[in-house]
């Protein structure tokens, strides 16, 4: 989930070839998508049709079909990708029909859904791809009339010419095919955008609403079994012998085996990214006939397992994170002036410690593969973030060709980072390879609840320095379990407005498979560290809007190239958070909490509402401001940021994930808290319109949220929440009796 | 195994299972009803909600053996073309992101309303609390079921 800026040419590669069916086939890449070892060819005629990863086919009869690259996860760009090239192959949006594409293993690696970015990174090539088609089908048809293409216009698919006479894209598409592919293309100016900023339904709504097959749990083949997997019972487990004598006397039952070698081989070779859960132990596999004999067989199977490493419990890990904080090992990420210096000339210090669990993704969906390997190839169908991962992973374990592997994405019942991790393809794969059956790998919940690559548990550690009326220092320590934040985290605000300022990290290799959770990092970093601008504010006795935006003052005219957001936009979006909420304007038993941040490129502020319900305080609204630069799909947009919101809302209340001796003491939702329906607040959300490139949306709302509420929770109780879920903290929810009176 | 005959939207079916099976799976696995989905498997996300005689159940926690002559109705039989109030109150908002949670919501939602079609704020709040969606399409949930209301009600 790499948010760093990737270095592309700006211009897409396309080819076109003749349908036999009749039409026009146009293959692109998203340049984008390239690895960065792959060159761009010199000649393009070089290339096969099967080095692009998304294509539009224009049929004869006009019908215009467009190849959705990315895996969608529910973030939309399954809808708002296609808008890009149909807005300027100018069709109308009504008459396009949208599939989503295969993976091609060949070349490309951002053939995935994460990072927020598949908006930003293919805006200007899946334009270019759209302008160079209606290009060619414009110069067909004034080579048919005869006349310059200049003077010819076109419209919902319909090509004019000077005298009127019009020909439709079908009725000059195998002319068209057979053209030069033309180069500088001119993209159309925003002011002109005819599908771009207009409102597109969920592409997938009729198949939704009435119960399609469109998720890989769907997914179903002829001959199809069902497999459910014995995982460890704990991290630090590791399978040693099975009885399966009961299991396989139970209906339905087709086999019991073993699995875990091929795996292990797997993570030898360092191939792929191991941060797979239980990826050290053997497991045994029930294969059935149906899911649930499968699901029911496994419950039968009896096991003993041992110790492999150190059975973790949370508190054994808080203990381990709170001495790295109060350690001396740091890696230091960003440095500049000297905090040292500064805290010892400070007027006042304030330091504080922010603590979060782990968190599972709890994708609605939960995970589930499926997998047919013949001699021949290695079908695989599924929900998976990172295809093209998995499919180079799955061909190195199982010593074959990556050509060998057919990926088909299916829409995925959410993602939330859980599906960038592909142990559960390798289980399939490994078992597929075993069997030699087309099978279907399931996870139960408290599979995919036990199993998880979970948000790590990170613990902050802020420190400030204020004299003369100024911050002079800012320190920031992270303590986490198994990674530490990367890319530009560290050059976020307050990087560039505070002189001294330092960010060091340390963390703990946990054997707990840790992995990317929406807005990785930041969906902790930014209540860390938009509480502490707050208490900040108080302990400075001066406005907390002013504060943040005289600090953002200071970083206007920046050279540092590292500090890509925008003080400008950032003061833009508070200012107009602070108008559109209501800010300062006192109302009768209303607390509000304010929070701004910027991650995935996007500058964002949050004001939330809190009000006092039977003595308790309740979230009730929060005003969201994103920009988020030209909003492709402003229907899908609002989704998103109201996702965002009540799913950043949710978790900082209620997200709680802990360990006893290694297990996971939440197995399923009786256990495991998600925000519902009746603990919604309103969410007001507000676009900001700029001609600027989009960036990215499907995270960036969710990280102030949790700030915002907490600072609106310390107005309401006067109590500072500086540990995750607030709910766990029922003693600090209590208001004060003026409170309530207002 | 033995043979249950099941009435599903409208049409008796014979299959042939453990009397424990959920009717969950029944559908998937063997009528090949996939749109009710599986969430949880305890009755706590409301994903595989079908109608019982109209009443919303939990179907991943219904053997097959209670079903009886009841009848059954999922989301594929909600309406012949998709057409259900509820439905297109579900497309007018363009309520789903990611999707999978949204039959169960529906089910949820149009048995409520068949038997409170004036719900106010707080009764669809209610109504709608025991259906998880992971992806937070809650606000668009709560006003879909209120246009549906003025449809139905």
């Amino acid at each position: 989930m790499s948010t760093s800026s990737i270095t592309f040419n700006r211009r897409a590669f396309i080819r076109t070839s003749s349908l036999a069916s009749g039409g026009l086939l146009i293959g692109f890449n998203l340049f984008t998508a390239c690895k960065p070892k792959v060159q761009p060819p010199v000649d393009i005629s070089q290339l096969n049709f099967n080095d692009f990863n998304a294509f539009i086919k224009i049929a004869d009869n006009g019908a215009v079909t467009l190849f959705s690259p990315n895996p969608e996860i529910g973030q939309g760009v399954k809808t708002a990708m296609p808008m890009l090239i149909a807005e300027e192959l100018d069709v109308a949006w009504k008459n396009v029909y949208v599939q989503q594409g295969i993976l091609d293993t060949e070349n490309y690696t951002r053939q995935l859904a994460g990072g927020s970015q598949s908006i930003r990174l293919g805006w200007e090539p899946l334009r270019q791809t759209g302008a160079t088609a209606r290009q060619m089908l414009v110069n067909a048809a004034a080579a048919k009339w005869g006349v310059d293409p200049s003077e010819c216009t076109t419209s919902e698919g319909v090509i004019t010419n000077a005298k009127g006479e019009t020909l439709g894209y079908g009725d000059v598409v195998r002319e068209a095919a057979a053209l030069e592919v033309p180069e500088n293309v001119t993209l159309k100016e925003p002011k002109n955008f005819k599908v771009i900023g207009t409102d597109a339904p969920n592409v997938d709504i009729d198949k939704i609403i009435t119960g399609k097959p469109l998720f890989g749990l769907d997914y179903k083949v002829e001959g199809m079994v069902y497999a459910s997997v014995l995982r460890p019972p704990a991290f630090g487990k590791i399978l040693d012998s099975y009885d399966d004598t009961k299991a396989k006397a139970m209906p339905g039952v087709l086999d019991v085996i073993r699995i875990g070698e091929k795996a292990k081989e797997l993570s030898k070779e360092g191939v792929g990214n191991w941060t797979v859960a239980m990826g050290k132990s053997d497991k045994v596999v029930v294969i059935a006939k149906t899911t649930w004999e499968a699901l029911k067989a496994k419950e039968a199977l009896s096991a003993t397992w041992v110790d492999d490493s150190t059975l973790e419990s949370t508190e054994f890990q808080d203990k381990q994170l709170l001495g790295l904080l109060d350690g001396k090992e740091f890696q230091t990420l960003r440095k500049d002036g000297d905090i040292i210096k500064a805290f010892s000339q400070a007027d006042k210090i304030l330091e504080r410690t922010y603590e979060s669990p782990f968190l599972p993704h709890n994708c609605m969906e939960p995970m589930n593969f499926f997998a047919n390997i013949t001699d021949e190839k290695i079908h695989l169908v599924g929900p998976v973030q990172t295809p093209e991962f998995a499919a180079t992973a799955v061909a190195g374990m199982l010593g074959r060709d990556v050509k060998d592997v057919h990926l088909e994405m299916t829409r995925m019942g959410g993602g939330f980072g859980r599906r960038l991790y592909g142990d559960f393809v390798y289980e399939v794969a490994e078992i597929a390879d075993a069997i030699k059956k087309p099978v279907k790998l399931v996870f139960s919940r408290e599979d995919d609840m036990t199993a998880g690559t979970y948000r790590p548990a990170i613990k902050y550690r802020i420190k400030a320095s204020i004299k003369n009326g100024q911050v002079t220092g800012y320190q920031l320590k992270e303590a986490a379990i198994g990674g530490n934040m990367y890319g530009l985290i560290p050059n976020f605000f307050p990087a560039g407005a505070i002189e001294n300022y330092q960010v060091d990290v340390a963390n703990y290799q946990s054997n707990i498979t840790t992995g990317a959770w929406r807005a990785p990092y930041t969906n902790f970093l930014a209540f860390a560290e938009q509480s502490f601008f707050d208490e900040l504010a108080e302990t400075m006795e001066v406005d907390r809007i002013q504060l943040r935006l005289d600090l953002l003052e200071k970083v206007k005219g920046t050279t540092d190239e590292r500090i890509q957001y925008s003080p400008e936009r950032m003061q833009n979006v508070i200012k107009v958070a602070v108008d559109k909420s209501g800010w300062g304007k006192k109302r009768d038993g209303v607390f509000q909490g304010f929070a701004a941040y910027y991650c995935h490129n996007s500058h964002v502020a949050e004001v939330a509402d809190v009000e006092i319900e039977n003595g308790m305080p309740v979230v009730k609204k929060v005003t969201c401001v994103v920009d988020c630069g030209i909003v492709v799909n402003p229907l899908g947009a609002k989704n998103q940021i109201e996702g965002g919101v009540i799913d950043g809302v949710g978790h900082a209340m209620y997200g709680d994930f802990t360990f006893m001796d290694g297990q996971p003491q939440s197995q399923n939702y009786d256990k495991y808290r998600l925000i519902r329906m009746g603990e919604i607040p309103v969410v007001e959300s507000h676009l900001i319109q700029n001609d600027l490139a989009p960036t990215g949306l499907g995270e960036p709302t969710l990280p102030p949220a949790g700030a915002a509420v907490a600072n609106a929770l310390k107005a309401a109780t006067g109590n500072r929440f500086t540990q995750q879920p607030f709910s766990k903290y029922p003693e600090l929810m209590q208001v004060p009796t003026k409170a309530i009176i207002g | 195994m033995p043979k249950y005959e099941i009435n599903v939207n409208g049409v008796s079916k014979n299959v042939d299972v453990a009397e424990d099976t959920p009717l969950l799976w029944v559908l998937r696995d063997h009528l090949d009803l996939v749109g009710t989905k599986y969430g949880c498997g305890i009755a706590q996300c409301g994903a595989c909600t079908v109608h019982l005689d109209g009443i919303a159940v939990r179907s991943c926690s219904l053997p097959i053996a209670s079903v009886g002559g009841q009848q059954i109705t999922t989301i594929e039989g909600l309406s012949e073309n998709g057409d259900h109030p509820v439905q297109l109150a579900w497309k007018e908002v363009d309520v789903p992101q990611c999707g999978y949670c949204q039959a169960g919501q529906i089910m949820t939602a149009s048995a409520f309303l068949d038997n409170n079609p004036n719900p106010t704020s707080d009764e669809i709040k209610t109504a709608m609390h025991g259906n998880i969606c992971r992806c937070a399409s809650y606000t668009r949930i709560h006003k879909a079921v209120e246009i549906a209301a003025t449809k139905i009600g």
